[in-house]
């Protein structure tokens, strides 16, 4: 693609003053007064890993109960509170916020920019979230328990939430603005600070992907907005958008839901797709097949992300031809991301492949995000879709593309830029085998749930009957075992912020690391490009 | 820690002999006993097989490369980044397969939504947790609800060992009974909040919605007891509320429907009651 040089070290320092060789604030003013890219970036994702705990120890709780058949732990109101944060906190709080933190630290690094554009915003938005989940954690000790009916608050069953209720509104308001702030924040910057020469078909992937999520982002956030708001006013102020008794329709919810929710399925993958993008040629040693095509492929998913949201409702009734044309539509999505898939085997084909860490999550990644998209293809077809719809087989299709896609993408950009951002180098072998061990279990955790689906057993429910006892345990003892391996990823993380062998500037010697960010020292200074960099 | 490792040990001491007699580790979607749960049987088939070549051809490629590339066994990398011609033609065929699947769909999914000339019209009403049915026109009316012992077996601390409990969880009151080899047609709704009415066997899933009815229809070809469940979350029981269906031969169904009548004005009543629950029912 392209290459970079930056400015000799004697040119740079004419630039400066004084102002800039300022470092970072000393103590807890560091934190919370942060308006460096860096530092948010940082906090953003110490931020999802804590969420990815407690999210996980949520599905511990379900995975506990549904070991074998019979109420053993806990009651099923409680059960169905776990499944709904747990999908909560995942989604907004562990895959979300990772995927903005790496934005945060590499967005600026690969464009050659000194920081984000909006530094104040940057820090609202991060700050948001800690109280929105606050607010959204401490509905588990109120009067009536935390919100149960399903991260997708289908009315009326969620009318039905006691004081849960408002506060789960609330804590989604304030997530949709953190993110949306988040997304304009990616949005200016990508289109305003990038390094001379970088014509929008230079930058990489990640820069690429992630500037079109943050357009999915600022479109359909407003819409959840909206959503829950008129859900608010349902159930307080006398309205009736959803209230079939008053002349609305709850249909009418999944629609506006969805039409947030599919979009949202997206700002969760294209990210984890640039990220792919950048490991896979790094460790082949090869240029990028098809820079073009993954450019163009990744637009035409988001595009048709608008349009197929109503299959994930094809059981509510809906007409002829509108279940046509959502399954057309639905399976028109996954030739874009076919071509991603090809394109990815074509730059390992006839390379010199090395199975560093974040390749080896890379390689998993490309593995079970396409079983996961399989899954996806039989879920379009309509009439087969009426038997999997609500099943465990729709649960192991999206912890497929969610789990092994979106979160093996973000441990991979860990494990490739954490030698970057602290200058440490970690545990090669302990991270290997944190790939291994999380590689195994979480096939052993998803992939028996495709049997019980198509066996008959219905997603949400915390007790079955016993013809679904023998996967279900296998799944569980598979959750048990992912859920501890990720204590060694802590771990790892944790132990090389302190210490750890020196990381050269390129760190991947072996490999053909490209963009900007290699040039850079590691860590990157505290203003990281305060030059541009020449893009030719 | 150790509190769970006890509590997996004795959870696998305690199920696994039992349930190694009760379940075989079923694999995929079992075969229905209707035309539409056939159809969709094959659809599913088709789609699986074509995934499954798919992926033979993909993850071939995958691990080929990732074998003969390996930078340990001395590879050298190539340099090319494009090729025009692949592009198109992994893009092409993708394509023509979604097009060859999408037909045989569309065609199933034309009958599954033609509900005319059906024999017998049974209204479904979802409540939290249980369901009502009622054969329009027959005078026959009832609600369905969990079998009292299962319902005392699945409490917390029941200490009722599941495995001793036959169709654990899947045993009703009173269940549907429907003829034989007739057309059967479901108008769903609900009087509280959305549930979804399903029967594997039968092929079909369709929320059951308050303020709108949803239809869907049915031709069970060998007689028996099919179980299902609801299948879209309704609250705190929403794993308690089974469908149960009994498909019987039509002399056997005549007389069984003989009997539940009831005289004309309890049923009047009774009717009542369920419309006034049923809020605005408006027919799509």
């Amino acid at each position: 693609m392209s290459t970079a040089h930056t400015h000799p070290a004697g040119h740079a320092a004419d630039h400066h003053d004084a102002h800039d060789h300022h470092g970072p604030e000393k103590g807890w003013r560091r934190w919370v007064f942060a308006t460096n890219h860096k530092d948010i970036g940082t906090l953003y994702m110490l931020f999802s890993m804590t969420m990815f705990f407690i999210g996980g120890a949520m599905a511990m709780v379900i995975r506990a109960e549904l070991f074998k058949p019979g109420m053993q732990l806990v009651d099923p109101m409680f059960f169905n509170s776990m499944t709904t944060m747990h999908a909560l906190i995942m989604i907004f709080g562990a895959v979300m916020p990772a995927f903005v933190g790496l934005a945060n630290w590499m967005i600026p690094l690969q464009v050659g920019a000194p920081d984000m554009a909006l530094p104040r915003m940057n820090n609202f938005s991060f700050w948001i979230l800690p109280f929105a989940f606050t607010m959204l954690l401490a509905t588990l000790f109120v009067p009536g328990g935390s919100p149960a009916g399903g991260w997708t608050m289908y009315p009326p069953l969620s009318l039905q939430n006691g004081t849960s209720f408002p506060m789960l509104i609330f804590a989604v308001h304030l997530m949709g603005a953190s993110s949306i702030m988040g997304a304009i924040n990616v949005v200016v910057t990508i289109m305003n600070m990038r390094a001379p020469g970088m014509s929008l078909l230079k930058m990489p992937l990640f820069v690429w992907t992630w500037l079109i999520t943050a357009y999915l982002l600022v479109a359909v956030m407003p819409v959840l907005a909206g959503a829950v708001t008129m859900l608010l006013t349902d159930h307080y102020f006398g309205t009736s958008f959803f209230q079939a008794a008053g002349g609305g329709d709850p249909v009418m919810f999944q629609h506006i839901f969805w039409f947030f929710g599919h979009p949202e399925v997206y700002i969760m993958i294209l990210p984890a797709f640039g990220i792919v993008s950048e490991i896979i040629p790094t460790f082949s040693r090869k240029p990028l097949f098809g820079y073009d095509a993954m450019v163009y492929a990744t637009a035409s998913i988001a595009f048709l992300s608008f349009i197929v949201w109503a299959h994930h409702m094809f059981t509510v009734g809906m007409p002829l031809a509108g279940q046509m044309f959502f399954m057309l539509a639905t399976m028109l999505i996954s030739v874009p991301t076919g071509v991603k898939v090809f394109n990815w085997t074509a730059t390992m084909f006839k390379g010199s492949i090395s199975f560093e860490p974040p390749m080896l999550f890379a390689i998993s990644f490309l593995f079970l995000f396409t079983i996961g998209g399989f899954s996806g293809l039989m879920l379009a077809m309509v009439p087969a879709d009426f038997q999997y719809h609500d099943t465990y087989f729709v649960v192991a299709h999206f912890h497929y593309v969610l789990v092994p896609g979106a979160i093996f993408s973000i441990m991979a950009a860990v494990y490739y830029w954490l030698p970057k951002w602290t200058g440490h180098m970690y545990n090669m072998k302990l991270a290997t085998w944190h790939f291994w061990l999380s590689t195994v279990f979480v096939n052993v955790l998803f992939f028996p749930q495709h049997f019980l689906g198509l066996a008959g057993m219905p997603r949400r429910i915390p007790d079955y009957s016993t013809q679904f006892a023998d996967w279900n345990m296998v799944s569980s003892i598979g959750g048990f075992g992912f859920g501890l391996s990720q204590l060694l990823f802590a771990y790892i993380v944790i132990s090389t912020m302190r210490s750890g062998v020196k990381a050269t500037d390129k760190v991947w010697d072996g490999g053909t690391p490209q963009g900007l960010e290699w040039t850079l020292s590691s860590p990157p200074p505290y203003h990281s490009f305060e030059v541009a960099p020449e893009v030719k | 820690m150790s509190k769970i490792l006890k509590y997996v040990a004795g959870a696998i001491a305690t199920s696994l002999p039992a349930s190694a007699a009760l379940a075989a580790w079923e694999l995929n979607m079992p075969v229905g006993v209707t035309e539409l749960s056939r159809d969709i049987h094959g659809l599913h088939m088709l789609i699986f097989w074509i995934c499954v070549l798919i992926a033979v051809a993909v993850f071939g490629m995958m691990i080929y490369s990732l074998v003969k590339f390996r930078h340990s066994q001395g590879a050298v990398a190539a340099n090319f980044d494009h090729s025009t011609k692949a592009e198109i033609v992994w893009t092409i065929i993708p394509i023509a397969i979604l097009v060859g699947m999408a037909i045989p769909a569309a065609e199933t999914l034309i009958k599954i939504e033609d509900t005319r000339d059906s024999r017998l019209s049974i209204k479904v009403t979802g409540y939290q947790w249980k369901w009502h049915y009622d054969y329009l026109d027959k005078n026959v009316n009832f609600f369905s609800t969990l079998r009292r012992d299962h319902d005392a077996a699945r409490q917390l601390h029941s200490g009722v060992d599941p495995n001793s409990v036959p169709n654990y969880l899947l045993e009703v009151d009173h269940p549907l009974v429907v003829p034989m080899n007739t057309k059967v047609r479901i108008l769903l709704t609900s009087s509280d909040v959305i549930h979804a009415w399903w029967v594997p066997a039968f092929g079909m899933k369709k929320d059951a919605l308050p303020g709108f009815v949803n239809e869907l229809w049915f031709n069970a070809e060998v007689p028996g007891t099919y179980r299902g469940q609801c299948a879209e979350l309704c609250g705190r029981d929403h794993g308690f509320m089974p469908v149960v269906v009994e498909v019987l031969p039509q002399e056997q169904f005549d007389a069984w429907l003989k009997e539940h009548q009831q005289p004309p004005a309890a049923a009047a009543a009774n009717t009542n009651v369920e419309s006034a629950a049923t809020t605005v029912a408006k027919a799509e």
